[in-house]
Parts: C-alpha cells; sequence; structure tokens
C-alpha cells in the first residue's frame, strides 16, 4: 500500500481523537481519545519504519506505549480522587480555578 | 600703599559679612540685642574698611586688577570663574555700599530696638541683622564680579534679601497678608526683568563665547560691525532687566509698595545700593552700549520718562516713604537718563550723592516715624480718645504730621540737608551731579534736556511739600504732639551722611574732577566733563522757583487740620486724583497682565491639567484595567476551553508552517 | 495491486475509522470503551501488516489487554456510563469542530505542498521486526530510555497508589496507649 493511506488514516485518527478531548464532558472518554491521538502517531512511527527500512521507529512505539501506559494509570487515579473529593466526574464541575 | 598687597584682601568684602552672618546665627541667642548689633556693624565696618585698603592701594595703580579665587564652572571651552574686580569702578560701588550700609547697621540698633519694644518678638532683631549682612554680601558680589554670571548670582542674591527684607514684618500689612504680597510683588516684578538680563547673558555667551567683562567689551567692536543686531537685542534685554533692578518705567512699581519693609532697609535697598545695581551695570557694559546708538537712545529716553514721571506721582502723595519712594524713582531715571547718554561719569557721581541724601532723608523719615510711634504711645498711655483707634491711625501719613521742627530738632536739620541736596540747591552734594547730567543732556539731546529740567521743577516742589507738611505748622495730631528726638544711635549715623551729602560735591567738582579722573581707568568711552555756567544757573533757578512755588502753596497758610484736603485738590482737580492714585498703572497691570494670568493658570490648572494631563494618565490606566478585564473571562476554570485554545494555537503554528 | 489486497486494507481502514467516530460519539462510556478495543486490535492487525509483529501482539497485549482492562474497570467503579447531555460552554462545539477541520485541512496540504512525495512501501524481508531483532535494538542502543521508562512505571504506580489513598480518620496503631487524663476542675 502506498504510504499516503497510512498517513490519511494516521492524520483522520487524529483529528478524531482532538475532537473527542475537546467535545466530550466525560473525562474517561477524554482519556480513551487521548489513546486513540496516540495511537495514529504510533500508526506512522510503524509505517515509516517499514518505508525506511530501520526498526527504531518500532522501538519508539513501544516506548509510547509503556508512557501511556503509566500516564494512562496515574490519570484515572486522579479520577478516583476526585470523585471521591466531589461526587462527580463532569468536566465542566472542575471550574474552582477561574480568573 | 603697595596695591600688590591689598589685592589678596579683596574676597574680604564679601566674608566679612558672611563671618558676621555665621556669627550671628550661632551665637545671637546668647549675645542679646547690643552683641548682635556690633556684630553686624562690625561686620559691615570691617568690610568698609577693606574697600578703603582697596581704594588706598588702587590709588597708585589706578588700572586696577583682578583677584582671582576659585574656578567656579569648566565645561568645554567655556569658564566662569569667581574673581573679584578690583578696579575703580567697583572699588567705589563697594565703598558707597560698605560705608552707607555701616552707617544704617548702626542705626537699625536703635530703629529696631524700638521696633522690638513695640511690636514685640525679639528673635525679629537677629533675623533683620543676619539679612542685613546677606544683603551687603550679595551686593558685594555683584559688584566685585568679573564676569556676567557672577554679577548674576549677586543680582539673584539681592533680589533674595529684598524680598525677605520686604516682608520682614511678614504678619503685618492690610489683611495681615499685605507685607507678604509686597514683598512677593517685588520679587515676581524683579523676575521678569531677571529674564531679560538672563536673555542678555545667553545672547553674550553665544555670540562672545564667554562671560567675562574683559573679554566681551574687547569684542564689542568687531561683534557690532559684523551683527549689529546682535548687541542691541543685547542691551535691550539689559535694559529689561535695569528697569526691574533699578526701578524704571515700566517695572517700576515694586518700589513703592516695598515701603512696606523696615525703613533702613528702605534705605539701605531701595535708595542707596540695590536699585543702583542696574545703574552699576550699565556703566559696567557701556562698551556695549556705545556700540549701538539707538541702543543709548532708548535707554535714555526711559530714564527720562521715568524721572518725570516718578516725579509728577511723588507731588500726590501722603506716605512720608512714599514720597521719596518715587522720589527714588525719579532720580534713578536721572541716572540712567545719564548712562544711556554715555555720560557714565556723570551717573557714577549722582549714584554715589544720592546714595548720601537719600539714605540720610530715609533715615530722617524713619526718625520722625519713631517719634510719631512714640508720640502716638504717649497719648494712647495717657487715656486720649481723640486718636482713634491704635491700628486706624498712620505714623507714616504726612497729614498727622507738623510742627516738627519744634519737637525733633536735629532731625528737621539733617532733613533739610538732604532735602536741599535733593532738590538740587548750591553748594550741596545734589547740585554738583545733578547739574552734571543735565549739561551733558543740553550739548547733545536738548529734549531730554527740558524733560529733565521739568522732572527737576517737580522734584524741589514735591521737596518743599513735604518739608511743609511734616516740620512747619501746627502738630496735626496727638501723636505730632508728643513727639521726642531719637536716641544718639539714630541721630549720629544722621548727621554723618548729612555732612557726606553736604560736601559730597566735592568728588567731582568741577575743574577738579576727582571723580572722572579716577572712574576713566575702568569706564569704556570717558568724554571729559564740561562745566557749563549757563546750565548750573538754570538748573539752580528751577529749584529755586520749585521751592518758593511749594512754600507758597503748602508753607504759607499750613494744613490745620489732618482730614483736610491737599491744597492742590481743587485746583488741579482731576489731575490730582491722577497723581494720588499713580496715574491707576497698579490698577492697569492688575487688569491687563494679572487677571488674565490668573485666568489662564486656572484654566491650565482645572480643565488642562486635571482634565486632559490626569485623564490621559488615569485613561491609560482605566484602558489597561478594562482589557485586562475583559480578557480575564479567558480564565474561566473549564479544562475544555482551555485545551481548545491549546488547539487554536496548534492550528496557528501549523498554518504558518505550511504558509512559510 | 491484488483486489483481495485492496479489499482487505480497505475493511482495515474503515474498521478503524468508525470504530474512533463511535468512540467519540458514544453516550455510554462503556460502548466508548469497546469501540477502543476495536480500533486497538484493527491497528494491530495494521501493525502485522507493517511487517512488526512483536508491536502487534504488544499493542493487542498492552493497549487492549490491560490499559482497556483499567478503564472500563474505573468505568464500572465511577458509575461513569451516564449520560451528560447539554454542552455548557458556548461554541465549543461549533469552534472545536471548524479547527479541527482546518487543522486536518493544513495537515493534508502540508502534505501534498511541502514534502517530496513518498513512494510505496518496499516488501518487508520476514525477520524484519522480530523480537530477537527489536531485543538486540533495545538493549544495545536504547538502554538507557528503557531504564527510564522502568522508572517512569514506577513514579507511575507510586503515583497512582498515592492518589487513591483514604483520606479517613487514623486508625489506632498497634502497641502502649496513654490514657486520657481527665481535665481537672
Amino acid at each position: 500500500m502506498p504510504m499516503s493511506y497510512y498517513l490519511i488514516l494516521s492524520a483522520a485518527m487524529f483529528a478524531i481523537g482532538v475532537l473527542g478531548v475537546i467535545l466530550r464532558r466525560n473525562p474517561l472518554v477524554v482519556f480513551m481519545s487521548l489513546e486513540l491521538m496516540f495511537n495514529a502517531a504510533n500508526l506512522v512511527f510503524v509505517a515509516f519504519s517499514a518505508y525506511h527500512q530501520i526498526l527504531d521507529g518500532d522501538l519508539f512505539v513501544f516506548f509510547v506505549m509503556t508512557t501511556a501506559a503509566a500516564e494512562v494509570a496515574v490519570g484515572l487515579a486522579l479520577m478516583v480522587a476526585i470523585f471521591r473529593a466531589k461526587r462527580t466526574i463532569d468536566l465542566d464541575e472542575m471550574s474552582m480555578l477561574k480568573g | 600703599m603697595n596695591f600688590e598687597t591689598v589685592l589678596p584682601l579683596a574676597p574680604w568684602v564679601v566674608f566679612f559679612p558672611v563671618l558676621g552672618i555665621l556669627l550671628n546665627l550661632l551665637l545671637g541667642k546668647r549675645l542679646g540685642e547690643k552683641g548682635i548689633g556690633t556684630i553686624a556693624s562690625l561686620a559691615a565696618g570691617l568690610s568698609f574698611g577693606v574697600a578703603v585698603l582697596l581704594a588706598l592701594g588702587l590709588a597708585g595703580h589706578p588700572e586696577g586688577a583682578t583677584y582671582p579665587f576659585l574656578r567656579w564652572l569648566a565645561v568645554g571651552d567655556f569658564v566662569a570663574d569667581w574673581n573679584f574686580r578690583v578696579d575703580t569702578l567697583s572699588v567705589t560701588m563697594m565703598l558707597v555700599v560698605a560705608g552707607v550700609g555701616s552707617l544704617i547697621h548702626i542705626y537699625s540698633i536703635g530703629y529696631m530696638h524700638a521696633d522690638v519694644r513695640h511690636n514685640g518678638d525679639p528673635d525679629r532683631f537677629r533675623r533683620f541683622f543676619v539679612f542685613l549682612n546677606l544683603f551687603v554680601a550679595a551686593m558685594m558680589i555683584l559688584v566685585s564680579a568679573d564676569n556676567f554670571l557672577m554679577l548674576f548670582v549677586g543680582w539673584e542674591g539681592v533680589g533674595l534679601c529684598s524680598y525677605l527684607l520686604i516682608g520682614f514684618w511678614f504678619e503685618k500689612g492690610a489683611g495681615g497678608i499685605a507685607n507678604a504680597q509686597a514683598a512677593k510683588k517685588a520679587f515676581v516684578v524683579n523676575r521678569i526683568g531677571d529674564f531679560g538680563l538672563l536673555i542678555a547673558i545667553f545672547l553674550i555667551f553665544y555670540n562672545f563665547g564667554s562671560l567675562d567683562f574683559e573679554t566681551v567689551f574687547a569684542q564689542a567692536p568687531q561683534v557690532a560691525t559684523a551683527l549689529p543686531g546682535v548687541i542691541l537685542a543685547i542691551t535691550l534685554f539689559m535694559l529689561l532687566g535695569v528697569t526691574g533692578k533699578s526701578a524704571q518705567l515700566p517695572l517700576y512699581v515694586w518700589l513703592p509698595d516695598a515701603m512696606a519693609g523696615p525703613t533702613p532697609v528702605s534705605a539701605l535697598i531701595h535708595a542707596a545700593t540695590m536699585v543702583t545695581a542696574g545703574v552699576y551695570l550699565v556703566a559696567r557694559s557701556q562698551a556695549l552700549y556705545q556700540q549701538v546708538v539707538l541702543a543709548q537712545d532708548v535707554v535714555m529716553w526711559v530714564g527720562a520718562a521715568t524721572a518725570f514721571f516718578a516725579a509728577t506721582i511723588a507731588v500726590g502723595q501722603y506716605d512720608i516713604k512714599k514720597v521719596l519712594a518715587y522720589s527714588t524713582i525719579s532720580q534713578l531715571g536721572f541716572m540712567v537718563t545719564a548712562v544711556g547718554m554715555g555720560a557714565a561719569v556723570a551717573g557714577m557721581f549722582h549714584l554715589v550723592t544720592h546714595a548720601f541724601f537719600k539714605a540720610l532723608l530715609f533715615l530722617g523719615a524713619g526718625s520722625v516715624i519713631l517719634g510719631m510711634e512714640h508720640g502716638h504711645e504717649h497719648a494712647a498711655a495717657h487715656g486720649s480718645h481723640t486718636e482713634g483707634h491704635h491700628s486706624a491711625f498712620d505714623p507714616q501719613d504726612m497729614r498727622n504730621m507738623g510742627g516738627l521742627r519744634e519737637k525733633m530738632p536735629l532731625t528737621f536739620w539733617v532733613y533739610l540737608i538732604g532735602a536741599l541736596a535733593l532738590a538740587g540747591i548750591a553748594p550741596l552734594s545734589g547740585f554738583f551731579s545733578k547739574d552734571e547730567i543735565l549739561a551733558d543732556a543740553s550739548l547733545h539731546h536738548p529734549a531730554v534736556y527740558l524733560v529733565l529740567t521739568a522732572a527737576a521743577f517737580l522734584t524741589a516742589f514735591y521737596v518743599a511739600r513735604q518739608l511743609a507738611m511734616v516740620f512747619f505748622g501746627k502738630p496735626r495730631s496727638e501723636a505730632a504732639a508728643g513727639a521726642a528726638e531719637s536716641p544718639a544711635v539714630v541721630t549720629v549715623p544722621l548727621v554723618i551722611l548729612a555732612v557726606l551729602a553736604a560736601v559730597g560735591g566735592l568728588l567731582n567738582f568741577p575743574t577738579t574732577h576727582w571723580l572722572e579722573k579716577w572712574l576713566e581707568h575702568s569706564l569704556y568711552g570717558v568724554e571729559p566733563a564740561r562745566f557749563i555756567l549757563s546750565v548750573a544757573l538754570i538748573s539752580l533757578a528751577v529749584a529755586l522757583t520749585g521751592l518758593l512755588i511749594g512754600w507758597l502753596v503748602y508753607g504759607r497758610k499750613p494744613l490745620e487740620d489732618a482730614r483736610q484736603p491737599d491744597p492742590l485738590a481743587r485746583p488741579l482737580n482731576g489731575l490730582f486724583l491722577a497723581l494720588e492714585h499713580k496715574w491707576w498703572v497698579d490698577e492697569l497691570y492688575q487688569a491687563v497682565v494679572v487677571k488674565p494670568y490668573l485666568r489662564l493658570a486656572q484654566f491650565l490648572a482645572q480643565p488642562v491639567d486635571q482634565g486632559v494631563i490626569d485623564g490621559l494618565v488615569n485613561g491609560v490606566g482605566n484602558l489597561l484595567r478594562s482589557t485586562a478585564q475583559s480578557w480575564r473571562r479567558i480564565q474561566n476554570g473549564y479544562v475544555r476551553s482551555y485545551a481548545l485554545t491549546i488547539l487554536l494555537g496548534v492550528v496557528l503554528v501549523v498554518t504558518y508552517l505550511v504558509l512559510r | 495491486m491484488d483486489i483481495g489486497v485492496l479489499l482487505v486494507y480497505g475493511i482495515l481502514g474503515l474498521t478503524v475509522i468508525v470504530s474512533a467516530v463511535g468512540l467519540i460519539v458514544s453516550r455510554n462510556a462503556l460502548y466508548s470503551a469497546l469501540f477502543l478495543v476495536v480500533n486497538f486490535v484493527a491497528v494491530g492487525l495494521l501493525y502485522l501488516a507493517l511487517g512488526a509483529p512483536f508491536i502487534a501482539f504488544a499493542q493487542v497485549t498492552v493497549y487492549a489487554g490491560s490499559i482497556m482492562v483499567l478503564f472500563i474497570f474505573v468505568i464500572m467503579l465511577l458509575g461513569a456510563e451516564n449520560l451528560m447531555l447539554d454542552e455548557p460552554l458556548r461554541g465549543q462545539r461549533a469552534l472545536g469542530i471548524l479547527l479541527v477541520v482546518i487543522f486536518l485541512a493544513e495537515i493534508v496540504l502540508y502534505y501534498l505542498l511541502r514534502t517530496t512525495p513518498l513512494q510505496a512501501i518496499p516488501a518487508i524481508p520476514q525477520t524484519f521486526a522480530s523480537p530477537a531483532e527489536i531485543g538486540m535494538l533495545l538493549f544495545n542502543h536504547y538502554l538507557l530510555p528503557f531504564e527510564v521508562t522502568a522508572f517512569i512505571l514506577l513514579a507511575a504506580t507510586v503515583g497512582a497508589i498515592l492518589l487513591s489513598k483514604h483520606e479517613g480518620p487514623t486508625r489506632p496503631k498497634p502497641g502502649i496507649q496513654k490514657p486520657e487524663t481527665p481535665v481537672e476542675g
């Protein structure tokens, strides 16, 4: 398949992920959209590593995955803590730091 | 007396008075009145002594010299030092200032003692003498300067002392502030003159490159041929300064109001010395004035017009000191005319003799006022009710006086000498000096000669009027009836001055011409004076006629009562009203200059300063605040809108990358 | 290209996009999670096609296997599958969609205008990204990032534990207790 296939697919996934981050009020869905964005980037990495026939791109995907896992863990723990405090996890309720 | 040995003493003419100030400020409280007065008078006296030594030294070395003192300004090519110019002209001024000044210091001991006794506040005594010494020091700086900048320092210094001393009784005067207002008026009007002088100094610096007298006067002819307009501008702006300091038209209005100060101040500053600074300046700058005939003519006519104008006003005044004030303005007009005509020697001669007899007249008037106040206290203590309230009784009003010849004989005789000298009766000093001016005028400027002669006539007339109203007839008030002679510390200086006023004519007596020979080493373009017998006789006749007519009007049928109108009031009618009201000049200035200026200041203060400037500044602040206020709304606390902002940023960056 | 190959790639691509859209559109968070799992699996298959089997399996195992499990666990714990209607922020929806469209357009433009055209992907050898090859690279050239990643994971673990600790009243410690002294007076 030509490279443009993977690139366009990845761009579309990324854009949809951004939309999810901006438009959804449920933080868990926001995190999932974030994962979607990570995935899009990973796809591009793997595609180019196949294109250039070097492995470094694949390896980077590996690191992205681990870091994404760590981030998800912390983020979800945060959600739990917030839920305990405010009994809700609606993002629009978290607006006490306004100017 | 070797000139080389006395030259280094020159700075002491300034520093003795300064020493007096310091001693009086530090030790005054402990020394008491006698001590303060002695220190101050000694300071002035020692200054006089130094001046005498300098004069003696100059006798053998008449070209004069400059004693370098300290380097003041050295900026690039421009240098202005504080040096002491010891030449015949400056030493003449020094002698007058310190000599008359010392006598007035001694006189003031008695005068201020009486003042403290009448009005309380002993601290005033020390303050007075400190200011008086300060004045002598500043005047000495002025006359001993060898460049225009130091002269200006002294000029400003005497202006300051004038302000301090006019407003000496700052809580007195009509409405509690009149004295302070008079002081302020003197300062402000002088400021206008100083502005002129400053412009002249700037022009001199710009065109000559230096402010030293020697340099400037040496280059004057070249600059005059190259840029004649510049010399004209310089001399005319300098004339503005002269009209301010020496009370000529149009800036003379401060001098009559300055009579609010104590009488010794009027004698020293506003008769003998400070007001002559302008005459000295023009005499010193003859090198500049004689390059441009137009400048000389302007100076001459300003002086002549002032001489006549002021003499007319003096005829209609009732306050004894006001008459003398207008007389001073008139006599200064004579001096200014003289230096304008180029007869600087005649001008300086009249300056010296005028210092003698005008100081004598003022001090004599002070003695009269002391006597009146003494008599008033006496009458009030004895329970008299006809005097009226203490505050309403004016001891200086001539209408309240009369018959003081019997009560204060010594004062009367010295006052008579001074008055006759003023009128120009031979062989008193005033005759010779005034005659020399008239002689020079008659030779070159006949129109001016006529004006001056008319002024001389009026001078004699108002002198006779004053003598008649004050000393002859019967006392018109209880105060006059109870007046007594003043103490010795007051009368002895009067006698000394009277002697000087009588024999002062010898200074430049027609055949010997000592003063001329003395001054020609320092003055530029001195013409040898000629004694014209016809002019002398005419001026004598005019003076005698004036005295006679004055005697006829005021002396033959003396006024009976203080409230009786002036004998001239009916015949002259409206004219006399104008004279009484000083031709309404003050009112004119008030309406034309002061009121619009105040309105302008008000306008600038309120709409412009508060409205525009404050509005601008506050407006900037308000703008910032409202901007911040509107931008605050971005910080709404919602994470999603922040995310949107981030996305916006990313889009912008990518746009840039795409378009690059 | 072979029509079969095209079909397979087409279906894969479609799956990816549709599941992504489904993710952001679903009202129920659980459905979104499940859509994401489908997405991950599809992308994993794409990795396989790109000759990276190790990565593909890691994707399915780590992402779909553990991360999504975590997600679903928390969703259930917090009861977050409820709906949240009504967009409270003004212009968020419109502006967001607009900006994303512009963003997408710009990326495409950038690819078309500013980059040199790319050829097709060459054939990938059999042992291109085998675990052996990846291991060699990982532990030789990328050892430091590997170790650092370990630290990141440790930090994440500690952080997660700390964040979700109970802030309750302290329980009595074992040992000698001081008797409470009664207040005098």
